[in-house]
């Protein structure tokens, strides 16, 4: 059970939170001029790493607000949060 | 039976409090602070149970949670499947009997009754009351930590022995002194009988308390986990090594110690290192007759102590096996150069070696190493920073052992290494003979490790037997992983208090729901809604109580409570552009008055949600989602516009439960709408099909909405929820002489059936488009982009051959299609399976007098079978029907503009 810090709440059991996947995957700016492929590739593929990468969790069941968390896929320990439209600080 | 209680010591009883309690039927007593173990040890009893197996006698072997051999079923105070009898606290009443292998629920239930869960936040829970874990906490809460200290035996201090100093002081008083400072102390808390059963990311303890007359759970949130779980003394495996009285070395001791019970009156002590000739020595000291220490080790340190106070050592020799009947009676031995030896004793104390408690340390990926000289695995620092392990546990004080797993011999049969699956070396050797390497395949190959002790006393000889099979070196492979729950723990604690299903999913009800209820209403679940299904008349069923609705509905007028429906206003300056971005139709150009229905889709160009939108300004809208998609679209628009669109200035609100919605459906309403009394124009000019009109109706402000989801003209009369009741019972009683109707969900989903209206989440499951609806209509074709437009050009969302949604007609018009039924083709009807499937029902109503039975279907490539037969085989007989259009009321749609 993580123990997640919401950028605006502060530290929440994992319970109230809702997970959404790799971060920074942009809706591309013009669907229709992409390729069936590259539709393909943004639709259905993510990264899959060992080790940290950048993911999306939403507080559903606290502010409602969508962020960013660097997360260790192995030992799931959270480094940093940063809210949508930020970058993460080291 | 001969009573093994010494005449005095025993720190852990009182001797002034006997208890009487049962064991297999018979009475037996113990003390105060006695484990059922202790007290059958000190009664003479030896077997405890048989093995689960080969059902060989089984007694004591440890003094602690490790234990193998004796398991029992508790049946009073409270009632416990199967656990060690060095577990169990004696207490008034305790009612046990010897349970082997797998235990078993009586039929009326446990009857364990209630537990509790707790929440607790500290910055620093300790597992294990131990010295080195008292030392931690004291630490702790001297700095001014909130802390929590837990063991699971009855006592603080662990193992430490009467003769153990600490900080100079005997360890009975530091440990007194210990426990008082902490209860002294506002933020400590100690709890024993309780057992941490996990630790989880973050510091998250779950923590089972035996506690009495309420079990309780603790769920702990800690800034810093520290382990001191201590460690357990490990067997050795050799001919007949499971025979009552033979025993862990350091368990006998703590028998004597704790209980003052001493296991037997002779005994051999098996060594691999000083641990066995101090403990030999101290039980020699309270009156245990020693026939021989016999030590792997040539020259091995505590050989000349043990010596020195007139034991017989034999070093380099080895334990081969036992006789007895069945408590072990002789003890044979062997040595160097072929020579053997047998000893007269009912008591045999292993010492071999001892392995770290590094389960819960482990489970939350604790790393860990081989230690070549104690010959055991070790904490090797890595692991979430917040986790750290201290004491035995680490290693600390362990000895350095002369590394012995098993007594070669011919026969490996009888050597047991999991006495709990009677599994034995020969099992292991086996294992590996048929080239399984990993410890992880040999443990699924022979069930070590697999029972409740999860491999406690077997899991590191196991591995060692494995690795010198394969040669692969001491400590090339570990112990299997032991899993939570640490110890068992009953589902009945687990799951608490039963607070009634409205906790754990919360039932929500309309404001109309009194009057449902009051004119007895059959309700189905929908969502989390309680809906009225429909209102049965006495003698009625689900069948004629909805041909009476629906008919109703068809020739004068009804009423159905549609507070359900979600609804949530988009409001803001981009709030049109916005929602062109979520549905596929363009809610941009809808005028200021009126209501377009639309589909929501996700990315990947399916059905997500429907609803009507009703725009209230230029900047403000109020949409409608399903029944049960109210929150996910809710979410969906959130989503969307936090993490693509934050730019948009829009506010999405939920206003579900702001409006109760009464839907007046029928050619008469309205008729009943004038008799309410409206102050609204309803002539069809002034307010025409998909329209909203704010105004009085029934002397409440109310928006009416011209919205029909059963094909005849129809009002919707929304109002504030507070008088949603109000306004029901106004419709009811103006409808009164017309004939209304109230109807339910199945009377409704049947009238939108007759009109091939889909249900999103019953005609839908996630894998359908708008085209394979047929609803191509709703889909713009214009330049803009909206959530799934992409996907529907993707090859295999444009085949022309997928599921189509289509009406299915039965030819015996008495027949009813099961939904969820199978189709397939009519040469397929009688074939075994598999056959070429077709698609499936997704709808399906009965015939009525004035109506034929009919169904929906996703059918493959449907549109283009539309006159062609289907089957769906079923028991009791294929049931044959024609493919045919979705609609089959008023398909030109001129009752609902009425």
């Amino acid at each position: 059970v993580l123990l997640i810090p919401c950028p605006w709440c502060g530290p929440r059991d994992e319970i109230e939170f809702r997970y959404g996947g790799q971060a920074h995957v942009a809706y591309p700016d013009d669907p229709e001029a992409l390729s069936d492929a590259e539709w393909a590739q943004y639709l259905f593929m993510r990264e899959n790493p060992e080790g940290e990468w950048s993911e999306r969790w939403v507080h559903s069941a606290g502010c409602r607000r969508w962020f960013n968390a660097v997360r260790s896929t192995i030992t799931h320990e959270i480094r940093v949060v940063y809210r949508i439209g930020e970058e993460p600080t080291a | 039976m001969t009573s093994r209680r010494l005449d005095a010591g025993g720190i852990g009883i009182d001797r002034t409090r006997p208890i009487p309690f049962t064991f297999d039927g018979r009475p037996y007593e113990g003390f105060a602070g006695d484990t059922l173990a202790s007290a059958l040890l000190a009664s003479g009893a030896d077997v405890v149970c048989s093995s689960p197996i080969l059902g060989r006698p089984r007694g004591v072997v440890s003094a602690g949670v490790e234990e193998p051999g004796a398991f029992v079923e508790v049946r009073q105070p409270r009632f416990e499947p199967i656990v060690p009898a060095t577990t169990v606290k004696v207490v008034d009443h305790l009612v046990a009997v010897g349970r082997p292998g797998v235990g078993a629920l009586p039929p009326d239930g446990d009857g364990s009754g209630v537990s509790d869960h707790r929440h607790l936040h500290v910055e620093t829970i300790v597992i294990g009351g131990g010295i080195a874990g008292l030392r931690e906490v004291l630490r702790a809460a001297r700095e001014g930590d909130r802390v929590l200290l837990v063991d699971e035996r009855h006592w603080l201090g662990g193992t430490a022995t009467e003769q153990d100093a600490v900080d100079g002081e005997p360890a009975s008083t530091w440990i007194e002194d210990a426990a008082a400072e902490l209860a002294a102390t506002s933020e400590a808390r100690v709890l024993t009988e309780a057992t941490a059963l996990g630790i989880y990311d973050d510091g998250y303890v779950v923590v089972y308390e035996r506690s009495t007359p309420r079990p309780r759970v603790w769920h702990v949130r800690a800034a810093r986990v520290v382990v001191a779980s201590g460690a357990h003394e490990r067997p050795i495996a050799f001919a007949d090594d499971d025979r009552p009285g033979v025993m862990l070395a350091s368990a006998a001791r703590t028998y004597a110690d704790r209980f003052g019970v001493l296991a037997g009156s002779r005994a051999v002590v098996f060594a691999t290192n000083h641990t066995g000739h101090d403990t030999a020595i101290a039980l020699a000291a309270r009156g245990l007759d020693l026939a021989a220490v016999i030590d792997v080790a040539p020259a091995a340190p505590g050989s000349e102590r043990a010596r020195a106070v007139g034991i017989e050592v034999r070093n380099g020799w080895a334990v081969t096996g036992t006789d007895g009947d069945p408590r072990v009676s002789r003890v044979h031995a062997a040595g160097p150069g072929g020579a053997t030896a047998s000893f007269e004793a009912d008591l045999l104390l292993v010492a071999g070696g001892w392995n770290p408690a590094v389960q819960l340390w482990r489970g939350i990926n604790g790393g860990l190493r081989y230690d070549e000289p104690r010959a055991c695995f070790l904490p090797d620092g890595t692991g979430p920073r917040w986790l750290e392990i201290v004491g035995a546990a680490a290693g600390d004080g362990l000895p350095e052992v002369t590394p012995f797993w098993f007594t070669p011999a011919q026969d490996l049969s009888r050597h047991f290494v999991d006495l709990q699956r009677d599994a034995t070396v020969a099992d292991v050797l086996s294992a590996v003979a048929r080239d399984l390497r990993s410890t992880e395949h040999v443990k699924r190959a022979t069930y070590i490790g697999t029972a409740i002790d999860q491999g406690r006393t077997s899991g590191v000889l196991t591995a060692a037997i494995v690795n010198q099979a394969w040669g692969t070196g001491p400590g090339a492979q570990g112990p299997t992983n032991a899993r939570p729950p640490y110890t068992p723990v009953p589902f009945s604690v687990l799951a608490g208090r039963d607070r009634g299903p409205r906790l754990l999913d919360p039932a929500r009800e309309t404001p109309i729901h009194p009057w449902h209820t009051a004119h007895g209403a059959v309700f189905e679940n929908v969502g989390q809604w309680k809906r009225p299904w429909y209102f049965p008349r006495p003698g009625e069923g689900l069948h004629d109580a909805t041909e009476r609705e629906s008919r109703g509905v068809r020739e004068r007028v009804g009423a159905m409570d549609a507070s359900t429906l979600g609804k949530i206003e988009v409001v803001g300056p981009d709030a049109a552009t916005f929602l062109d971005r979520m549905y596929t139709n363009r809610m941009s150009t809808l005028p200021v008055g009126s209501i377009r229905y639309g589909l929501m889709l996700s990315l990947d160009g399916m059905v997500f949600d429907d609803g009507v939108a009703m725009r209230l300004a230029e900047d403000r809208f109020l949409i409608s989602t399903t029944t049960g998609g109210a929150a996910k679209v809710l979410d969906h628009l959130e989503e969307w516009l936090q993490t693509e669109w934050p730019t948009l200035r829009v506010y999405t609100t939920s206003v579900t439960e702001q409006w109760a919605t009464v839907a007046v459906n029928g050619p008469l309403a309205r008729d009943l709408l004038v008799s309410l009394g409206a102050d609204v124009d309803l002539a069809a000019e002034a307010f025409p099909f998909m329209t909203w009109r704010d105004g009085e109706v029934a002397g409440m402000p109310a928006r009416l909405a011209r919205v029909s989801f059963s094909g005849e003209l129809a009002y919707e009369i929304n109002v504030e929820g507070r008088v949603g009741l109000a306004m029901w019972e106004a419709v009811m009683a103006a409808g009164g002489p017309l004939g209304v109707v109230a109807y339910g969900t199945e009377a409704m989903h049947r009238l939108r059936g007759e009109k091939g209206y889909v249900i999103v989440g019953q005609d839908t499951d996630g894998t359908v488009t708008p085209h394979d609806l047929g609803m191509s209509w709703i889909v713009r074709r214009d330049h803009t982009d909206f959530i799934g437009r992409r996907s529907l050009r993707r090859p295999d969302t444009a085949r022309a051959d997928r599921k189509q949604l289509v009406g299915l007609r039965p030819i015996d018009p008495e027949a009813w299609l099961p939904e969820g039924a199978q189709l397939v083709a009519p040469e397929h009807a009688d074939d075994p399976p598999p056959v070429p499937m077709l698609g499936f029902v997704t709808s399906s109503y009965p015939r009525y007098a004035t109506s034929p039975s009919f169904a929906l279907g996703s059918v493959r490539g449907g549109r283009d079978l539309i006159g062609t037969r289907v089957v769906a085989p079923w028991p009791g007989g294929p049931i044959e029907a024609e493919v045919a259009p979705p609609i089959i009321y008023d398909p030109e749609g001129a009752r609902r503009e009425g």
